[in-house]
């Protein structure tokens, strides 16, 4: 249960991180937080030649809001995700979301960046990011750009990071008029959820205007449930229409069989939770 | 590096030595335990700069905090480790450097009020012996006979 050898390089700088990228490539593979890295290299499943640490890299930081959009600097861990104060308050569903990654040892080390980056299927935060619309910030020695996480987040395990680039923040664009929620199941707390749903709505006099589902866990990578959300449009939340939403979420998503759940059981959990979300949203708006 | 109030830099040490190696091995602090080695028991907790992290999936080379392994923290634990015998919150006993090592983080910072929320806080510590009822009525009694000694101090 111990990494193979690898070369450490703790850079110090955003420079010195681009300068390395720029010139190893892919031989390059980025530590964050560790909590994914770490354990996979202790099983031999990853075994790095060059280890760049972002630990001490000044300018990963960092929690503002900017042009409408929250921005959370790459480093930035779940912990502090969890609870920091702009978040809760601009974001509560981000919030929620990122305090059931893990438990309390696993988020005191998981960054935002890595989080995304791994791009695991069952993961949260990509799902909280796919509902907002939101992108991440890829810089390079060639430059700066942003990509939506439609295009950042491919599959299972990969991102379209291309091999010189850092992910430098994520940005959630806050939505003024809607509400957001996050909720999951997961067979114990702190596990991988079995399935996750992040839901928005933006409802006036008493009417759903606009609506954003996201299902994570059921498939290689966020799902956005639009069947669900074009039916919604147009109708008052009432309690049959919040059922009738659980049953078309049901069959909208083609889930994953695997060793945890059957795919008719996660089928099930994403209208149970669609039920639950969209119960307790609209008890909010009250 | 700090390693219980101690400076620690570490020169020359190999990049692929686990924090949790460096401990036990080059440190000769041999009470915190391995058990899965990949993050999911909570064996091997330590605490870096009052936070509680795993040793087993954090790199010696990349710590700059000040360390707290169980052998730092035994006065501050005793109360709590006589809880932990009276409420029978241990019966192998591997899992419980980590769950006292949590426990000190968690009575620092003061106790959840729910049972819940106090379940949720030490959902990291796996322990496959006793259950869980043992080590949260540890816990709680822990807080409450060390607020009557500071009370009884005060006054
Ligand atoms: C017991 C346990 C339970 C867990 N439970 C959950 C859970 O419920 N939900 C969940 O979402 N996760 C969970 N995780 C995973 C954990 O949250 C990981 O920490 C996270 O997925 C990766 O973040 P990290 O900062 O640790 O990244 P690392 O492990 O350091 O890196 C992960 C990957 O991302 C790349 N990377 C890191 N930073 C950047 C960057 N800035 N730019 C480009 N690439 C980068 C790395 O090169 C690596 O390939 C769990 C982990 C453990 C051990
Ligand atoms: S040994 Fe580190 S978490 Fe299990
Ligand atoms: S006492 Fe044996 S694992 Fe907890």
């Amino acid at each position: 249960m111990r990494p193979g050898a690898f070369r450490y390089l703790a850079a110090t700088s955003l420079d010195e991180v681009l300068e390395n990228l720029s010139e190893l490539g892919d031989e390059v593979t980025l530590l964050a937080g560790g909590q994914s890295l770490i354990p996979l290299m202790n099983l031999r499943l990853a075994r790095p030649e060059v280890l760049v640490d972002l630990n001490r890299v000044p300018g990963l930081a960092g929690i503002d809001l900017v042009d409408g959009e929250l921005r959370i600097g790459a480093m930035v861990r779940a912990a502090d995700v969890a609870s920091d104060p702009i978040v809760t308050g601009s974001l509560p569903a981000l919030a929620r979301a990122a305090a059931f990654i893990g438990h309390p040892q696993i988020r005191n080390r998981t960054t935002i960046g890595g989080n995304i980056s791994h791009a695991d299927p069952s993961s949260e935060l990509p799902g909280v990011l796919a509902a907002f619309e939101g992108s991440v910030t890829l810089k390079s020695l060639r430059g700066e750009r942003r990509v939506g996480w439609d295009e950042f987040i491919v599959s299972t395990f990969t991102n379209s990071r291309e091999a010189d680039e850092l992910v430098v923040d994520v940005r959630f664009p806050v939505r003024p008029g809607w509400s957001f929620a996050y909720d999951e199941v997961a067979p114990r707390h702190g596990d991988y959820p079995l399935a996750g749903i992040c839901a928005g709505v933006q409802i006036s006099d008493g009417i759903v205007r606009g609506m954003r589902l996201v299902a994570v866990g059921v498939s290689d990578r966020p799902v956005v449930l639009t069947g669900v959300a074009q039916f919604a449009l147009g109708r008052e939340l009432d309690a049959a229409t919040i059922k009738e939403l659980g049953k078309v979420g049901r069959e909208e998503v083609s889930a994953n069989d695997d060793a945890h759940a059957s795919s008719e059981y996660r089928k099930w959990l994403v209208g149970t939770l669609i039920n639950r979300i969209l119960g307790n949203l609209v008890l909010e708006q009250r | 590096m700090k390693i219980n109030g101690t400076h620690d830099d570490p020169v020359g040490i190999r990049a692929d030595t686990r924090l949790l190696d460096y401990l036990r091995d080059q440190q000769g602090l041999r009470g915190t335990k391995e058990a899965c080695g990949r993050g999911e028991c909570g064996a091997c907790t330590v605490l870096i700069d009052g936070r509680p992290v795993l040793s087993c999936i954090t790199l010696a080379v990349r710590v700059d905090g000040d360390v707290e392994t169980i052998e730092g923290v035994t006065a501050e634990s005793a109360e709590l480790r006589r809880q932990f015998a009276e409420h029978g919150a241990f019966q192998c006993g591997f899992c419980t450097p980590g769950q006292i090592v949590r426990g000190v983080a968690l009575l620092r910072q003061g106790l959840p009020a729910d049972d819940n929320a106090l379940r949720a806080a030490i959902s990291g510590n796996v322990c496959r012996c006793t259950g869980y009822s043992g080590i949260v009525s540890a816990l709680r009694a822990a807080e409450e006979n060390i607020a009557m000694a500071d009370s009884g101090e005060n006054s």
